[in-house]
C-alpha cells in the first residue's frame, strides 16, 4: 500500500529544444503547427515522466496514522507500519502492519502488486496464526473502512491507466497539468479520474474520482509535501472527501526512510508472520 | 516438558538479562463471556441454562538486536461459572525466535496453523485442541518446539522437532457441549512407553506459485486426537483418552482466482489400528459491494469427507457445509456469518450464527449462537442436541 504521491507528471519541455526550432521556424518563416501531439499523447508522456521521476527510490518504510470521520463527526483511528520494496518492470511489494486499535494489533498485511491484473495479497491473523492468501480481484473495495479503496494506495503504474491531457492551470503548487485518467482494469471502482500535477516537480496535488455512473464520488488533497534523497517527493498529509456519504479519511505520513536495506528476502509469509 | 520448560525459562531469563533490551511491550485482553442456553442439558450435572465466565490472555513482547531476536510470552487464565475443568490455565505462548539472513530458529511454546479451509482444519496437527475453552476446535494449547524454517526460492521449508505432547483437554461434568461421558484426563494412556515425552517430528514445505498456495507435510508422532476408550470403574464409567502413535502426510491447496477461492486440504494417516484417508474441500466465492453499499458478502461451500464413513471418529466425515459471510467494511470492522452444515450420514442438521465488532478503540463485542438438530443417537452430534445457546463475549483490550 504505498500511496505513491507523484502520481503523474509530466511532458518532456526541453527548453533548448524549443529554442531552437523557434529559432529554425522564425528563420525559416514557415508555420509549424506546436499541437502534432495529440492530449492522449500529452497526458500519456506527462504521466510516464511522472513514474520515470520516481524510479529508484529503492525501498522505504514509514508510519501512517489513519482518521476515519462519518458525516456525524464521529472518528475512530488506525495506526500502521508501512514497509515497501520498489520493484522493476512490476509493481512494488509492500508489508502494512496494524498497531492500532488494540483488537487489529499484529495483523498483518502483504502485497505484490502487478500493473495489471490482480495483485497477491496475504493476510496474517495473529490470534489465530493463520495466514489467509485473500482475493485481489475487488481494487474498489474499502482499504479498512475507510474512503480510500484498495486501487488508491496500490503503487502507480503507467500501464494501469489511458491518459488525457486537459489543460494547464493555476493550482497550489504553483502551476498544474490537469489530466484525465482512464482505468484499464474493468474491475477498477471508477470511470475516470482528474488528477491535477505540478509542471515542475510533477506532484500531484489533487484528484477526483468519478464512480461508475460518472459522478463525482470523491476527491483526494494532498499536503506538506516532502522531498528524500534530494530526488522522491512525498506528501505528509492526505484527505480523501467523499461527496455521497460525507465521509472523511485522512492519513498523516511520519518518519520516511529510504533506503533502509529492505530486499525481497523481507517480503514473504515469513516475515508478515513476524512483522509485529 | 516441564524440564524443557524450566530450560527455556532459565535460557530466555540469561539472554534476556545479558542482552540490550530496547523494547518491552505489553498488550493483551480481558473477555466476559456469558452463555443462554435454550435448555438444561441431557446429562447430569448440566442443569442450568446461563453460564458465566472470565478470562484474560496477556501478552509480553521483548525484542533486542535490532529485531533479529523476539521474545513472547502469552498465558492464559479462565475462571469458569460452572465447569471446573474450564477453569484453567495454559501457557499459549512462551517462545524465543531468532531471526537469521534466510533462516528463522523458533523455540519454546508455540502455535503453528495450517490450512486453507474455514470449516474443519484437518490438515492443522502440531497444536493439541484446547476443547475445554471451545467446542469447536479452534482453540489450541501451546506445543513444546524447536523449529527451524528457511526461505528458499522454490518456496520455505519448516523442519520441527516436538518436545513433550499436551493432552487434549475436555469438558468436565458440569461442562456442556459435551459427550455422554466425562473424559478422564488424568487416566490417559499411550500406545509409546515414551507416553507424554514422546518426541514428535514434522518437516512442512509450503511455497505461493502464481494463484496457487500450496503446502505439503509429514508428521510422526503422537495423534492430537485420543480414541476414548470406556472402562467401568467401581460402577462408574469414564471415558480414557487413548494417545496412539501415527504417521501422517497432508496438503493444502488454494487456488485464488478473481472473486473465487478454491480450497483442498487431505490427509493420509497410518497407525497400528487403522490407515485412512480423509479430505475437506470448499470453494469461496465473495460478491462486492452488495447492493451498491461497502457490504461484501462471501459464499462458503465445503465438503468434509473420511474413508472410513460413518464409523470414523472425524466428525466431519461425510458432511456439507455453507455459509455466507457478511464483511460491512465499516470503521468498527463489523462481520456476519451465518453456516449451516448437515451431516449426510446421519442426517444431523447444525447451524452456527456469528457476529462481531467494534464499540470502540477498546471494546469489542461477538454474539455466537450454535444450534443442533439431530434424531440418530448414533451420531456423535447427538449429545448436542440439548446444548442449543447463545454466547455474548465482551473483550476489553489493553
Amino acid at each position: 500500500m504505498l500511496l505513491t504521491s507523484n502520481k503523474a507528471v509530466l511532458t518532456v519541455t526541453n527548453l533548448s529544444a524549443w529554442v531552437f526550432w523557434g529559432l529554425l521556424l522564425g528563420l525559416s518563416g514557415v508555420s509549424f503547427n506546436v499541437g502534432a501531439e495529440t492530449a492522449e499523447e500529452k497526458g500519456l508522456a506527462i504521466a510516464t515522466e511522472a513514474k520515470k521521476r520516481d524510479l529508484g527510490w529503492g525501498d522505504s518504510q514509514s508510519t501512517l496514522k489513519m482518521v476515519l470521520r462519518n458525516a456525524a463527526g464521529q472518528e475512530s483511528m488506525r495506526e500502521i507500519r508501512n514497509k515497501t520494496l520498489e520493484v522493476r518492470n512490476d509493481g512494488d511489494k509492500s508489508l502494512n502492519i496494524f498497531d492500532y486499535p488494540r483488537d487489529v494489533k499484529g495483523t498483518a498485511f502483504l502485497s505484490f502488486s502487478h500493473p495489471i491484473g490482480s495483485d497477491d495479497q496475504w493476510l496474517y491473523l495473529p490470534a489465530l496464526k493463520r495466514v489467509k492468501r485473500i482475493a485481489s480481484r475487488n481494487k474498489s473495495g474499502p482499504f479498512v473502512g475507510s474512503e480510500f479503496a484498495y486501487e488508491d494506495l496500490s503503487s502507480f503504474e503507467v500501464e494501469k491507466y489511458t491518459y488525457k491531457f486537459l489543460r494547464e492551470e493555476a493550482c497550489q503548487l504553483g502551476s498544474c497539468f490537469v489530466i484525465e485518467q482512464f482505468p484499464v482494469d474493468k474491475y477498477s471502482g471508477y470511470t475516470r479520474q482528474i488528477t491535477w500535477i505540478d509542471t515542475v516537480e510533477y506532484r500531484i496535488w489533487k484528484t477526483e474520482f468519478y464512480d461508475r455512473k460518472n459522478s463525482l464520488l470523491k476527491t483526494l488533497s494532498m499536503t506538506g509535501y516532502k522531498q528524500y534523497l534530494n530526488q522522491y517527493w512525498r506528501a505528509t498529509g492526505m484527505e480523501m472527501v467523499n461527496h455521497q456519504n460525507k465521509k472523511v479519511t485522512t492519513l498523516t505520513w511520519n518518519d520516511y526512510q529510504f533506503r533502509t536495506g529492505l530486499t525481497d528476502a523481507d517480503f514473504n509469509k515469513n516475515t508478515l508472520k513476524r512483522a509485529k | 516438558m516441564i524440564n524443557y520448560f524450566y530450560l527455556i525459562v532459565c535460557f530466555l531469563v540469561v539472554t534476556v538479562a545479558s542482552s540490550k533490551v530496547n523494547a518491552i511491550e505489553l498488550s493483551g485482553n480481558v473477555e466476559v463471556e456469558w452463555s443462554a442456553y435454550q435448555r438444561d442439558g441431557q446429562f447430569p450435572g448440566q442443569g442450568y441454562q446461563s453460564n458465566l465466565s472470565l478470562s484474560i490472555e496477556p501478552e509480553w513482547y521483548w525484542q533486542w538486536n535490532g529485531g533479529s531476536d523476539r521474545l513472547v510470552f502469552i498465558p492464559f487464565l479462565r475462571g469458569d461459572e460452572h465447569d471446573a475443568e474450564r477453569s484453567h490455565g495454559d501457557i499459549r505462548e512462551l517462545s524465543w525466535v531468532h531471526v537469521g539472513e534466510k533462516w528463522e530458529f523458533r523455540t519454546g511454546f508455540r502455535k503453528v496453523f495450517w490450512g486453507v479451509t474455514e470449516f474443519n482444519h484437518l490438515v492443522d496437527i502440531i497444536n493439541q485442541t484446547d476443547s475445554v475453552d471451545s467446542f469447536d476446535g479452534e482453540e489450541k494449547l501451546g506445543q513444546p518446539m524447536l523449529n527451524i524454517s528457511r526461505v528458499t526460492d522454490w518456496g520455505i521449508v519448516d523442519a520441527f522437532v516436538l518436545v513433550g505432547f499436551r493432552e487434549r483437554t475436555f469438558a468436565g461434568a458440569e461442562g456442556r457441549l459435551r459427550g455422554r461421558l466425562v473424559a478422564d484426563t488424568d487416566r490417559a494412556n499411550y500406545e509409546s512407553t515414551d507416553e507424554e515425552k514422546h518426541i514428535d517430528y514434522a518437516l512442512r514445505w509450503s511455497h505461493s506459485v502464481g494463484v496457487f498456495d500450496v503446502g505439503l507435510y509429514w508428521f510422526d508422532g503422537t495423534d492430537r486426537n485420543p480414541i476414548l476408550q470406556t472402562q467401568a470403574d467401581n460402577g462408574v464409567t469414564r471415558l480414557i483418552p487413548f494417545y496412539q502413535q501415527v504417521t501422517q502426510v497432508g496438503v493444502d491447496l488454494q487456488a485464488t482466482i478473481d472473486s473465487w477461492l478454491w480450497k483442498l486440504e487431505a490427509i493420509q494417516k497410518d497407525s497400528r489400528q487403522d490407515d485412512y484417508l480423509a479430505s475437506q474441500v470448499g470453494v469461496e466465492y465473495t460478491l462486492y459491494g452488495l447492493n451498491s453499499t461497502a457490504t461484501d458478502v462471501g459464499i462458503l461451500v465445503e465438503y468434509g469427507w473420511d474413508e472410513r464413513d460413518y464409523t470414523a471418529d472425524n466428525t466431519f466425515q461425510n458432511d456439507i457445509f455453507l455459509g455466507f459471510r457478511f464483511t460491512l467494511n465499516d470503521p468498527k470492522d463489523s462481520a456476519l456469518l451465518i453456516s449451516a452444515g448437515y451431516d449426510a450420514d446421519f442426517y444431523t442438521k447444525s447451524l452456527l450464527v456469528e457476529a462481531s465488532t467494534r464499540f470502540n478503540d477498546y471494546w469489542t463485542i461477538a454474539l455466537e449462537g450454535v444450534f443442533v438438530e439431530s434424531r440418530n443417537v448414533a451420531d456423535p452430534a447427538a449429545v448436542l442436541v440439548d446444548d442449543d445457546r447463545l454466547q455474548l463475549t465482551v473483550k476489553r483490550y489493553f
